[in-house]
């Protein structure tokens, strides 16, 4: 499959039915190249959370399209019959939290994946471990979470999200917890791996230390998101 | 693939055990109660075992000296004994009662067995200390869960007795130890009146005109002596030759001597169908119910251990776990809980049995489908967890 990169056009969705329906998404437009990483920011309730929740196949959207590498996933309907597949092998999650299983150790957390989608356990571990050397947490690949600081733990949340080479990783708020320093660090994780890996990524958050470093920002407000040029501080 | 639930028992491990040795007292508690039935019935065949009869003889119409009161005639054995095909036969009472020694009083089952004739049906086939009784009286076996040592004296009734010989397992179908005297004494004991009523007995016949009446010298004396002598036993245990077939002899004894017959197959029938019977469905139902609280037990632990684990369960359907991979993680767990719990058990019921004043037989077969029935109450809890988790939204990852 060539990568594309991720592309909706006119997604909408509609929770509840007649008069009590209410659209959180009234047609939107998007589309994040690969390789390249774009802010999602918008207010509580403007709809972040169920666009999020429609681009990780994890709800069903009422229209609209979407189109993951060249292949169509949605088009008013799903068009791929196994979404657990789908999520597993082509789109990558980065929770606000890290929420890494707390009973792996870290290469195992990162190989999970993998290994899901039908790997042997030692190709699935060598690839983990390259993402960890990659992401240079290659030296904490035997601690169990509980062992990590935050940083650690989220740059182990993205080598999980990036280990079966998705072309789109989705990152939930992913500096949340962290203070400047690292939230910028993890930012430069973001863009550097897309950069290596040629995944879109599309960065939802509140915290306005890295709305600078975007490139391009989609502002969403009552369903509807609205494109605009970022400032693209450069992060080296 | 790695075994999701092993790593996390692994991560675990303290609250596994933990929680794995409460419900193995649980369980212990459970194949306990099996071996409580398991050790009456094994009394009740240890009895008849060492009875050594193949038939009992006993008053017509009742169930025989285990199960009820039986009274027959202690000459009866001499025409059972002519009857084609007997080998040996021999007249035995049974009394439970209060043994005293000393200060202690213990519960057994007397005994009464024909002194001096060794091997006869009734005796005690082994002794692990001292010798059988050889004189006939006041002498006595006991059996070693009675606790009385070789020279005790023991008191019977009125009489002591000295224990000259030591049995092992020789107990009722209650598990009471037996003890063993000679027959006279212990038709003596069975029947014997305080002496205030032999008093009240001799003075009413003594006043009675038609015992003592004059022209008829010796007549009372006569009457006395017939009232204060027992010329009954509970039932004749009957050994029949090799060659001979038990059911015949039984029926010819039947036939002619207007007496009940049981064989051993039958009398085992009354001591474990009948005589056990309730205390056996007791035993059922606390199994019964031993068995659903263990089932609920193990419920809510893996429920409740699944709900700790909510948010990495949304985190792995999220990144695209199957359904049956996290069914099969919470199913692992409970049949590993199951597993430590058995053996936890297993090991508790092992050494506390001896523990027990009554017998507890710990069969292997017991164990076994103690063990099935452990994993498949863990496999049927563990449904509930896994309808939990599966119904948890992946959703649930993504924040907002």
């Amino acid at each position: 499959m060539q990568n594309k990169g991720i592309r909706i056009e006119g997604l909408t969705k509609r929770y509840g039915k007649g008069d009590t329906a209410v659209d959180a998404l009234k047609g939107v437009d998007m589309q994040v190249a690969p390789g390249e990483v774009v802010g999602l920011i918008g207010p509580s309730g403007s709809g972040k959370s169920t666009l999020l929740k429609c681009l990780g196949a994890v709800i069903e959207p009422t229209a609209g399209r979407m189109i993951l590498g060249d292949e169509v996933i949605y088009d008013n309907g799903w068009k791929v019959r196994d979404l657990r597949a789908l999520r597993r092998d082509k789109i990558g999650f980065v929770f606000q939290a890290p929420y890494l299983i707390p009973f792996l150790d870290v290469t195992d957390n990162v190989a999970l994946l993998p290994m899901l989608a039908g790997k042997p356990n030692t190709e699935a571990r060598k690839q983990a471990l390259d993402l960890l050397q990659a992401l240079d947490v290659l030296h904490r690949a035997r601690a169990m979470p509980s062992q990590l600081s935050g940083g650690e733990q989220q740059r182990v949340a993205i080598a999980r999200g990036l280990v079966n080479h998705p072309p789109v990783i989705l990152a939930d708020e992913p500096t949340a917890p962290l203070d400047s320093e690292r939230a910028l660090a993890v930012i430069k994780i973001l863009n550097d791996m897309a950069r290596k890996f040629e995944t879109a990524i599309i960065v939802v958050t509140h915290d306005e230390k890295i709305i600078p470093t975007f490139k391009r920002i989609y502002h969403i407000r009552d369903g509807i998101t609205y494109e605009e040029a970022g400032d693209g501080v450069d992060l080296r | 693939m790695i075994s999701l639930a092993g790593r996390d028992i692994q991560h675990a491990l303290g609250k596994f055990v933990f929680t794995g040795f409460g419900l193995g007292l649980l369980i212990g508690v459970t194949l306990t109660m099996a071996g409580v039935y398991r050790g009456m019935v094994d009394d009740a065949k240890v009895l008849l075992d060492n009875s050594s009869a193949d038939i009992w003889v006993v008053q017509k119409d009742t169930l025989g000296p285990y199960a009820e009161s039986s009274s027959i005639y202690d000459d009866v054995w001499r025409s059972i004994r002519s009857i084609p095909g007997v080998a040996r036969v021999a007249n035995v009472t049974y009394l439970t009662m209060q043994v005293r020694q000393g200060e202690r009083d213990v519960r057994a089952m007397v005994t009464g067995i024909t002194a001096g004739e060794f091997g006869l049906p009734g005796w005690p086939p082994q002794l692990i200390a001292g010798r059988q009784i050889t004189r006939g009286h006041y002498e006595a076996v006991a059996d070693n869960a009675s606790g009385f040592k070789i020279g005790d004296d023991i008191q019977i009734r009125r009489n002591s007795y000295k224990v000259v010989g030591i049995t092992r397992r020789m107990v009722s179908s209650s598990g009471d130890p037996m003890v063993f005297i000679p027959l006279r004494d212990a038709q003596e004991a069975q029947f014997l009146k305080d002496n205030d009523a032999i008093w009240q007995q001799r003075r009413r016949t003594g006043e009675n005109p038609n015992f003592n009446r004059p022209g008829v010298p010796g007549l009372l004396d006569a009457v006395i002596d017939s009232q204060s002598t027992n010329a009954y036993v509970n039932a004749v245990l009957v050994q029949v030759k090799p060659e001979h077939n038990v059911q015949t002899i039984a029926e010819t004894i039947q036939r002619w001597k207007r007496l009940t017959v049981y064989t051993r197959s039958q009398m085992e029938e009354i001591l474990v169908g009948k005589l056990i019977a309730t205390s056996a469905k007791q035993i059922g139902m606390f199994l019964a119910i031993l068995a659903i609280v263990s089932a609920a037990i193990v419920a809510f632990i893996i429920y409740t251990l699944t709900l700790g684990k909510i948010r990495e369960i949304a985190v792995l359907k999220l990144i695209g776990t199957r359904n049956r991979t996290i069914a099969g993680l919470i199913m692992q767990q409970a049949i590993a809980l199951g597993v430590i719990g058995f053996v936890v058990g297993k090991i508790t019921a092992t050494l506390w049995a001896p523990v027990f004043p009554k017998y507890v037989l710990l069969q292997p077969l017991d164990s076994i489908i103690g063990f099935i029935a452990v994993v498949v109450i863990c496999v049927l809890a563990s449904i509930i967890a896994i309808r939990a988790a599966l119904k948890v939204d992946p959703a649930e990852a993504i924040g907002g």
